[in-house]
């Protein structure tokens, strides 16, 4: 059954995509990421001396600070904090620098739906324009499942606080530049299917979340090829946006 | 007790407690080889969980829940309020994680732990989505793994502990609570409302398994040792009704592939059969009393 959306999409079809690197020129890599009319500003600054009190001095440390478009820092931006924090800790490579800390400073310019996963698509191109070593890239995405259990893919607010119940996803991508001998399955799947990161909201049947994961995973492949086109530009401030259907 | 290792290194001969803390991955990759863990149990198993309700006399519901050293303490309170206008007839819950030191060695007091916080916004996600309904403290007593399940599971027995008290109408038709000491000569204008207390009804009860992967093993229910060691750490919630409330996987160097996220989510679904059987018996206990 095709769910009627109101802007027009099909459940399959992402909103555009926009994607700006460095554009702050103090920080040591900065990325903007908007996906229709979310927008996420992110900024990488390091690898700076030292690390913080409890981390492990032989492995970087990553800091991760979120700002959010109104009000306090609460819980809930802790929590993202916390969220992205480990994510970025499983797709960068921490034996290369230790004893020093990455921060990632994501601001929040506008939020219409599907924030998580546009802020970790965000740190991770400002992680790139920054040069951290990273082991692939890692894309996210919003999957929801509708009353009647079909899947749509990033809702916006609107559809998400409709909806029974939806996914954040982050896939890891890498594009292999040397083919290895063996096949790199890893129990009959290839890399790219292993999720990340996954945080739920509302109630769903194990089905539909498996459903969900595999829309997710094909509609990153289209996300990802997006993310590497924009990064292979020029250096200097450039704007590729890109409607993927 | 000497350790001889076969590959010949420096863990050659030692003592087992010295080669637990200093090759801690090692020391639990061999006994992951034989699909145990350093404490006997099975991969698949969780620790003994206990359950004790109306720990707290002076709240209207609460539950003390053990899941092996981890204790955590629920408490519920129940107040009068106007509903907002949106919502005329539903209440609302607030949900409180505390984390006093007496809890673990790595908590000082003043600045709460980042878990704490973490934690308390997980359990009011699942707590809320999963069509549960008032106040609600929840206090760590001792930290030694798998938090959010303690938390749940207290959280929960909490819940169906609580038998919302009798409330009135003063004089000012202001809406009071009914307490029963007091003499009966004033309070016999007041009448009550409702006429005894009565349980919440509960919905879809949500219970929680938390495992740690590591490379091809899943742990369930780790300790706090093993939690610190394998940094991946996966948390099903599943309801009575067979849905996944939440299925959250914070980053973590492994990943999650399909036929790991189906054996967890078995794993959950055994572990739900047992904390059933675990809560029925409490309730069934005090029932009697």
């Amino acid at each position: 059954m095709e769910t009627d959306r109101k802007d027009g999409r099909t459940p399959n079809q992402l909103r555009p995509l926009k994607c700006s690197r460095n554009i702050l020129h103090r920080a040591h890599g900065s990325a903007s990421w908007s996906q229709g009319e979310t927008k996420v500003l992110a900024a990488v600054y390091g690898p700076k001396a030292g690390t913080k009190k409890n981390e492990d001095p032989e492995k970087a440390c990553i800091e991760v600070i979120w700002k959010p478009k109104t009000g306090q820092i609460g819980k809930a931006e802790k929590e993202c904090e916390m969220i992205m924090k480990k994510t970025i800790q499983s797709i960068c490579l921490l034996t290369i620098n230790p004893n020093t800390t990455t921060s990632v400073i994501v601001q929040v310019v506008n939020d219409d739906g599907a924030l998580l996963p546009c802020a970790i698509n965000a740190a991770c191109a400002a992680l790139v324009d920054a040069g951290i070593p990273l082991k692939h890239l890692a894309v996210a995405i919003c999957c929801c499942v509708a009353e009647d259990g079909s899947v749509v893919l990033d809702p916006t607010k609107l559809e998400e606080q409709q909806m029974r119940g939806f996914a954040y996803l982050v896939f890891p991508n890498s594009a292999l530049s040397a083919l290895p001998e063996g096949s790199s399955l890893v129990n009959g799947e290839p890399l790219e299917h292993g999720i990340i990161t996954s945080v739920t909201h509302g109630v769903m049947s194990v089905d539909e979340y498996l459903k969900c994961v595999d829309r997710g995973r094909a509609a990153c492949a289209k996300l990802s090829s997006f993310l590497r086109n924009s990064l292979q530009k020029s250096q200097f401030p450039s704007d590729m946006s890109s409607k993927a259907a | 007790m000497r350790l001889v290792d076969s590959s010949g290194d420096l863990s050659g001969e030692m003592e087992v407690d010295a080669f637990r803390r200093l090759f801690p991955l090692r020391y639990y990759e061999r006994h992951l080889a034989e699909s145990i863990r350093p404490d006997g149990r099975p991969l698949g198993m969780a620790r003994d969980t206990t359950l004790a309700l109306g720990a707290v006399s002076s709240a209207d519901g609460s539950a003390l829940a053990k899941i092996g050293s981890t204790t955590m303490l629920a408490a519920i309170k129940m107040e009068v309020m106007t509903p907002s206008a949106e919502s005329p007839d539903e209440g609302c819950i607030a949900i409180e994680f505390h984390m006093p030191p007496i809890c673990s060695p790595i908590v000082r007091p003043g600045r709460p732990a980042e878990a704490a916080v973490v934690v308390s916004k997980q359990l009011s996600d699942t707590i809320l989505s999963s069509g549960m309904i008032d106040l609600k403290e929840l206090a760590l007593v001792n930290a030694d793994g798998a938090l959010f399940d303690a938390a749940l599971l207290s959280a929960v027995a909490a819940f169906s502990h609580l038998q919302i008290p009798v409330v009135s109408l003063n004089d000012k038709g202001k809406i009071v609570a009914f307490t029963e000491e007091g003499d009966t000569v004033g309070k016999l204008e007041k009448e009550a409302v409702n006429k005894e207390k009565r349980k919440l009804t509960l919905g879809n009860i949500p219970f929680s398994l938390t495992c740690t992967l590591h490379k091809k093993h899943i742990l369930a229910d780790p300790s706090s040792e093993e939690e610190s060691i394998m940094e991946t750490l996966v948390t099903v919630v599943m309801d009575s009704s067979d849905r996944l409330v939440s299925f959250y996987k914070p980053g973590g160097p492994a990943l999650a592939y399909t036929s790991l996220v189906t054996d967890c989510v078995r794993l959950t679904r055994q572990r739900m059969k047992e904390l059933e059987k675990i809560l029925d018996e409490a309730f069934s206990g005090m029932e009697v009393d």
